[in-house]
């Protein structure tokens, strides 16, 4: 009997020191490891789907390069992975930069989110990012975070350059004031586009008030054939104005061809469409990479949803082609611009479109008699039945990419028909 | 008829049955050139040295423990593939639509894991996925075949085409469930999902080799595999000797389908636990074709091939990544690697002879009876022996041209099928007994 409880005892001191030994590791673990951004072991690496091909792409991997060039960090220590699908092999490719010593890693497509989470549950010590993403908030994993840029105000601010060109062909009577009709190349019917389709939009609105709108969705995102053709069939349509969401040169070059001016997106396409180019609005990633790789050499916490925003830099327009923009609209930019950064100028302002409810259009909504809307509950924590859980109209203002850095501004406003649904 | 006889500078000749040796060697020496040009390649596109190259291919095969996982895992998942539809290609049914049939058989597994996960019992959900992984996969397999059977239509064609309507089917799925996706599904909770075994990679490599052992059993041991051989090398032979060539185009299709179907059910529930019209399976399908072609239908060639060609794939990707050469790297260093290899079988199939042969090998006979001696091997007497096995390549018996034979498939099948089918009854008799 003595020498059980003996032993007894001896088992419970032992489980009593691993346990305390374990606890110790953690307080250990819990706290983040710095780095020396100098140290050739230090490296940092990025996911792409596609490569520079794609526009949407290319922006990510020069952001990447110019930002890492800027912090001091030499070529071998940043590896650039492409072509890397949103399926198993975006874990594996996450696996293996973390194997390659990376202690960051970003990746650039919605799809890559599960795999890189996965990647990140394995890798504790390796900091992961992801562009587009919606559940690092809900998942809450100190290495897991997920990042977007306020990209509405950039293309609301490319609505003004696009509207004060509809203004320019209704004063020389080219067109008259209820022809003034914009077209839109979109890839899918979802959030991400229909926010970014909608602040142009409304940035037109402000300055040609009669202005309507038409949507076409290709179904995917680089798509250079279907591009085209839903541009040229805009155009077709009496579309006299495109602008589009989608990576490949389809429809820029559609519109050049066909000599209708066109509001560009990811990076400007002045130099294949020199005629037809006003100007072009994009997110810079730069910011949030430097940010994302400060944070982690100095060992602090990255933030888990991070939005970038006009004031960051982090959206940002290209020059305004005054072969194609109208006069002064360089200008009218620049005085939108500082009023969105002061906070006077808000982009979904209610008071500026209304909207139609119907049994199955916009049914998160609530509006007054007037169209107006008062109120809208959007999925802001992602869940496989897209409960609609957050209200995200604020004193007048749909609040975009405040409860989360990726949009979810999907209401469809008046003045917009879309042609057709991709998701 | 009546212009004087001109011999052309070269002729090519076909051999009878080159020797086992001749062609490991060839296919040894197009492995290493392949291997060296894709060196050359990168080292020009990357403007560093060779050894950049072969430092960064091995470590990006062998650098870790999982990259060597990630060999086998992806040699196991294109070996799968590759046997999927050997049969068909062996009996000649230009089967190309094994990345249809392997994305319905995803499509399956998805459709049970999509509307039953959760509420039913996991196994439940597995078996049951398992089962409509197989149906859709034997489903779109077996109506080309039936096709094929019954008016005799086009296989490539509707084998071909198939393939995009599973794509967009895949497509449409996704829009109706997940419709404020991307166009990916993803299950990545796993439930009612096989998930990892072990870890992520041993079960589809077991699969793997066990349909290997399965395949080649089936294809040489079988009457089944017998009778899908010799469709595939004449109609009318099987149909003179009794068989119901029907029966058999549709019972090899339902065998291609139900290992697609298999393939798509292991990708969705046991590697990417989700699906995507684009990625799941990702040309994979064309791939294995090729894989297939390579390793002469023999399910131990086409081991070997899906182990080069993933070895090949994985050194040349890391290559691409570090030297910032582009994901569509390694793609090109595979196109050079494959028809490197395809083209080297030319080689064995045929022998060039240049018009003045004999005076050439006159000039170099004293230094090929240099290195005969130095091998202590008279190698002038290896020389004429192959000089004398040279004839026309005419007179072959069914024994020998089921044999692997890739460049001369048209021509042997024809004089075959005029010849042959005496001696293919009495095989048949033999194999009756």
């Amino acid at each position: 009997m003595k020498v059980k409880k003996i032993l007894a005892t001896l088992l419970i001191v032992c489980l009593a020191a691993v346990l305390c030994a374990v606890f110790v590791g953690c307080e250990d673990g819990n706290k983040k490891p710095t780095f020396d951004i100098n140290d050739p072991e230090f490296k940092v690496g990025i996911i792409c789907l596609h490569d520079e091909n794609s526009t949407y792409d290319k922006n990510f991997i020069d952001a990447f390069k110019s930002a890492t060039a800027e912090l001091g960090l030499t070529e071998d220590q940043v590896i650039i992975k492409t072509e890397v699908g949103e399926n198993n092999a975006c874990k594996e490719a996450a696996y293996e930069l973390a194997d390659l010593g990376c202690d960051v890693i970003f990746a650039d497509s919605f799809g890559h989110e599960p795999y890189i989470l996965e990647a990140a549950k394995a890798y504790p010590n390796v900091q992961f990012a992801h562009a587009t993403g919606t559940t690092a908030h809900t998942e809450n994993l100190s290495n897991f975070a997920n990042a977007f840029a306020s990209i509405y105000e950039g293309r609301y601010l490319a609505g003004i350059a696009a509207g004060m060109k509809l203004n320019e062909m209704i004063d020389s009577g080219k067109i008259t004031a209820d022809q003034a009709k914009m077209g839109y190349v979109g890839a899918y019917t979802y959030a991400e586009v229909i926010s970014g389709y909608t602040s142009f939009y409304l940035g037109a609105k402000s300055v040609c008030p009669s202005v309507t709108m038409e949507v076409t969705f290709t179904g995917s995102w680089y798509d250079q054939t279907a591009e085209s053709q839903s541009a040229t069939s805009l155009i077709q349509n009496g579309c006299v104005l495109i602008s589009q969401h989608a990576d490949s040169m389809g429809a820029p070059n559609a519109c050049e061809a066909a000599g209708v001016p066109n509001v560009s997106y990811n990076g400007s396409t002045l130099s294949a469409c020199p005629n037809t180019f006003i100007v072009s609005s994009r997110i810079d990633w730069a910011p949030y990479f430097k940010y994302l790789i400060n944070s982690v050499v100095k060992g602090e916490q990255v933030a888990y949803d991070w939005t970038g925003t006009i004031a960051t830099g982090s959206v940002v327009l290209t020059d305004v082609n005054t072969n194609a923009a109208a006069a002064g609209t360089a200008e009218a930019i620049a005085a939108a611009k500082a009023k969105l950064v002061d906070g006077t100028l808000n982009v979904f302002d209610t008071a500026t479109f209304t909207v139609t409810k119907t049994a199955d259009k916009n049914v998160n909504a609530t509006i007054d008699g007037n169209g107006k809307l008062t109120g809208y509950m959007a999925d802001v924590d992602t869940d496989a039945a897209y409960t609609a859980d957050t209200q995200v109209v604020e004193n007048g203002v749909f609040k975009e990419s405040k409860f989360r850095s990726a949009p979810y501004f999907d209401i469809q406003i008046d003045g917009i028909t879309l042609l057709n649904s991709k998701f | 008829m009546n212009r004087k006889h001109h011999e052309p500078l070269i002729h090519l000749v076909k051999r009878v049955e080159a020797s086992q040796k001749l062609a490991w060697s060839v296919r040894i020496a197009a492995f290493l050139i392949s291997f060296f040009l894709c060196a050359v390649i990168s080292s020009i596109m990357s403007g560093r040295g060779l050894d950049f190259f072969f430092s960064n291919f091995f470590k990006g095969v062998f650098g870790t423990e999982r990259l060597i996982w990630n060999l086998f895992h992806d040699t196991a998942i294109m070996l799968l593939i590759a046997l999927a539809v050997t049969p068909c290609f062996k009996m000649k049914f230009w089967n190309i639509g094994g990345e249809g049939q392997i994305l319905m058989g995803a499509l399956g597994c998805s459709v049970i894991v999509n509307s039953m996960a959760g509420s039913y019992p996991h196994a439940s959900v597995i078996v049951l996925s398992l089962i409509l992984s197989l149906a859709f996969g034997v489903a779109w397999a077996v109506i080309p075949a039936i096709f094929k059977a019954k008016w005799n239509t086009n296989e490539t064609l509707l084998t071909l085409m198939m393939n995009y309507i599973a794509v967009c089917l895949v497509d449409y799925f996704i829009k109706k469930v997940a419709s404020s996706g991307t166009g990916i599904l993803n299950f990545s909770n796993k439930v009612g999902l096989i998930g990892p075994v072990g870890n992520e990679f041993i079960l589809k490599i077991v699969v793997a080799v066990v349909v290997t052992l399965i395949m080649g059993i089936y294809l040489k041991y079988t009457k089944h595999g017998y009778e899908l051989t010799v469709v595939g090398e004449s109609v009318n032979t099987a149909r003179y000797i009794g068989i119901n060539t029907k029966k058999v185009i549709i019972r090899t299709l339902v065998l291609c389908g139900v290992l697609c179907g298999l393939i798509g059910f292991l990708l969705v529930s046991a590697t990417d636990y989700g699906l995507n019209s684009d990625s799941t399976v990702g040309g994979k399908g064309f791939t294995g074709v090729l894989i297939s072609w390579l390793g002469h239908f023999n399910p131990l060639g086409i081991a070997l091939g899906s182990f080069v060609y993933s070895f090949f794939f994985r050194g040349a990707t890391r290559v691409g990544t570090i030297g910032r050469l582009g994901g569509s790297f390694p793609d090109v260093l595979c196109g050079v690697f494959l028809f490197v290899l395809i083209a080297s079988e030319f080689f064995i199939n045929y022998q060039i002879k240049f018009r003045n042969g004999d005076k050439i090998r006159e000039y170099f006979a004293p230094v090929v009876n240099a290195f005969a001696k130095l091998k202590k091997r008279p190698a002038v007497v290896a020389a004429s022996e192959n000089n004398s096995t040279e004839s026309d390549g005419g007179e072959k018996d069914l024994q020998e041209s089921i044999k692997d034979e890739i460049l001369s498939e048209e021509v042997t099948a024809e004089s075959v099928s005029e010849e042959a089918p005496k001696e293919v009854s009495d095989s048949a008799e033999e194999e009756e007994k």
